[in-house]
């Protein structure tokens, strides 16, 4: 499959300080990227170089096979970007102001009017058209940022934190939108809500300090979590030995005397015999719950792990 | 280069929409029609003594001239309030990222600006034209001076108008931009007024004098120093505004 991007190690230093250091990555038509990391990651760093408004310390970057250095033009036609802060003239309607952000991106004269109605459709907005941006409330802000995103129609979607300060059905609305843009665009966008990651993306990277700490498939991040255990609640205090010479039995983790959390692999699960070990030993089981890891719980670890 | 029409084009329609671009527009025209009718007063006061003698200054001398010195005064008080806003205002509200992520290079948008707000002042320049036109109803004008006149007017606002976006480019606040603005055009208007001081003449300072160049253009010499003087002060703060737009991608 063909590359929309590719980042080779890219560095960017605010005086001493690296913002970004050493990324990689690729992006393919069709993939959805969720790019997560805590507040000050260098999520939103690598957008704006990504879309041209920072330049690189060091390290290249290709759109659509046009180095963004030496063919910026060329490259930023395939990209359409929505920043932190939605990017508009308050003292423009919607309309008006799509009308211009269809100029600035070379749109044909005479499809300008069937994009921008396009745009507004999928975003919602063909009731506000005629109102002033600045009169519409932060959500319809938002779509409208959104809308000149996907104006043009760009092989590459930039969205940096796309559902700040919606409801919470317009952020499903908008979700639903970005799994449908994903069919035949590649798209980014960033975040530090995980279960947005996990219903909108295809593909995840975690960025933390600068770093890349994980670049995995939604799919992947999915098997990642069902690794888990069993917490296990017995009247009488069970002994850990006997549970840990079952064969599958990982680790044991002794929550209180009575209570443990059973770590088993995924291959091979143990269940069965644990209940069965339990019962004849007679400590009384009185609950078995299978413990899933939530994404929540990888990206602490990832990013505790990287601290340390 | 439909994309610098589409960025000018978009400057000059929002000027239009605040109140600024109006009222810059009324007052300048106010005071410069006080301005021209009491020119008008002295030239009929003084007409009957001009009549006789030889070779006298004549309607365009009296009136039209000191119109244009004092359009030039005012649009030097005027014209930085204007540019402060071109970028400055757009990175202030985050919108310069649009511009920056559009397929437009920095040049383009500078030039698009640049144009878009030149706009503005190219109305202006227009409307204080009709009121010596006007003056044909019942006189004779000196086309040629009237042209030299206007000549010096349009390339005096070319000037100024770049050096306004340069500041706008460079400052982190509108009114920063405005102040800085006015100082360096204040500063290269006055420069050669050290030259009446004992004697001390400065032939850099003359050379670098707005004022002096303005009103060469005035007295009807069209000659190529002046002009050029115009043309490169524009080109460069043009090409300094577009370096510092690159620079904005490099640091923060």
């Amino acid at each position: 499959m063909e590359n929309l991007i590719e980042i080779e190690h890219l560095y960017r230093y605010y005086g001493k300080y690296c913002a970004v250091n050493d990324v990689s990555f690729t992006l393919a038509k069709g993939e959805v990227l969720g790019f997560l990391g805590p507040n000050g990651a260098g999520k939103t760093t690598t957008m704006q170089m990504l879309c041209g408004n920072l330049a690189p310390s060091s390290g290249q970057i290709k759109i659509n096979g046009f180095d963004l250095l030496d063919q910026p033009n060329k490259a930023k036609r395939s990209l359409g970007y929505l920043p932190d802060t939605p990017p508009l003239y308050k003292d423009l309607s919607v309309q008006e102001f799509l009308h211009y952000c269809a100029g600035l991106h070379g749109i044909a004269k005479n499809s300008i009017a069937q994009a921008i109605d396009k745009a507004k459709e999928r975003c919602g907005l063909a009731d506000v058209s005629h109102r002033l941006i600045a009169n519409l409330s932060k959500g319809f802000q938002q779509r409208v940022g959104i809308a000149q995103a996907i104006l043009h129609n760009p092989d590459i979607i930039i969205l940096d934190e796309p559902t700040v300060g919606l409801d919470p059905i317009q952020i499903s609305e908008i979700r639903a939108l970005i799994r449908e843009l994903g069919e035949d665009h590649g798209i980014i966008l960033s975040t530090h809500i995980l279960s947005e990651v996990q219903e909108s993306c295809s593909h995840v990277q975690i960025i933390h300090q600068g770093r890349l700490i994980l670049s995995e498939s939604v799919a992947g991040l999915n098997l990642h979590m069902n690794t888990g255990g069993l917490q296990v609640t017995t009247r009488l205090a069970p002994d850990a030995s006997v549970l840990l010479a079952i064969p599958g039995v990982i680790a044991i983790e002794t929550l209180t005397d009575h209570q443990i959390i059973i770590h088993h692999s995924v291959t091979h699960d143990p269940t069965k015999d644990i209940t069965e070990t339990i019962i004849a030993a007679g400590w009384e089981l009185q609950e078995l719950t299978p413990v899933k890891k939530s994404m929540e719980d990888i990206f602490m670890d990832l990013t505790r792990d990287s601290d340390s | 280069m439909s994309m610098i029409f589409t960025i000018a084009s978009r400057e000059f329609k929002s000027l239009f929409l605040s109140p600024l671009a109006w009222t810059v527009l009324a007052i300048l025209q106010c005071i410069l029609a006080y301005l021209f009718l009491t020119q008008i007063e002295t030239f009929t006061l003084l007409q009957p003594k001009l009549a006789t003698i030889e070779g006298a200054p004549g309607l365009t001398d009296i009136v039209v001239t000191p119109l244009y010195s004092n359009a030039g005064i005012i649009l030097l008080l005027v014209t930085p309030l204007l540019t402060m806003r071109l970028i400055c205002e757009e990175r202030r509200n985050k919108t310069l990222s649009l511009l920056l992520s559009a397929p437009i290079s920095n040049a383009n948008i500078i030039i698009g600006k640049y144009l878009g707000i030149l706009g503005l002042l190219l109305l202006m320049v227009f409307l204080i034209t009709l009121m010596p036109l006007s003056l044909l109803v019942g006189g004779e004008l000196d086309a040629g001076k009237l042209f030299a006149n206007l000549l010096a007017l349009l390339l005096l606002v070319t000037a100024f108008t770049s050096t306004g976006l340069f500041m706008s480019t460079i400052a982190g606040h509108p009114t920063v931009a405005a102040m800085g603005t006015f100082g360096i055009l204040l500063l290269l208007w006055i420069l050669d007024w050290t030259t009446g001081m004992k004697d001390q003449r400065s032939e850099l300072f003359e050379y670098l004098s707005i004022l002096r160049h303005f009103q060469n253009l005035q007295s009807g010499l069209i000659s190529s120093v002046d002009i050029s003087y115009f043309l490169l002060f524009t080109a460069t703060f043009i090409l300094l505004s577009i370096r510092s737009l690159d620079n904005e991608r490099l640091q923060k």
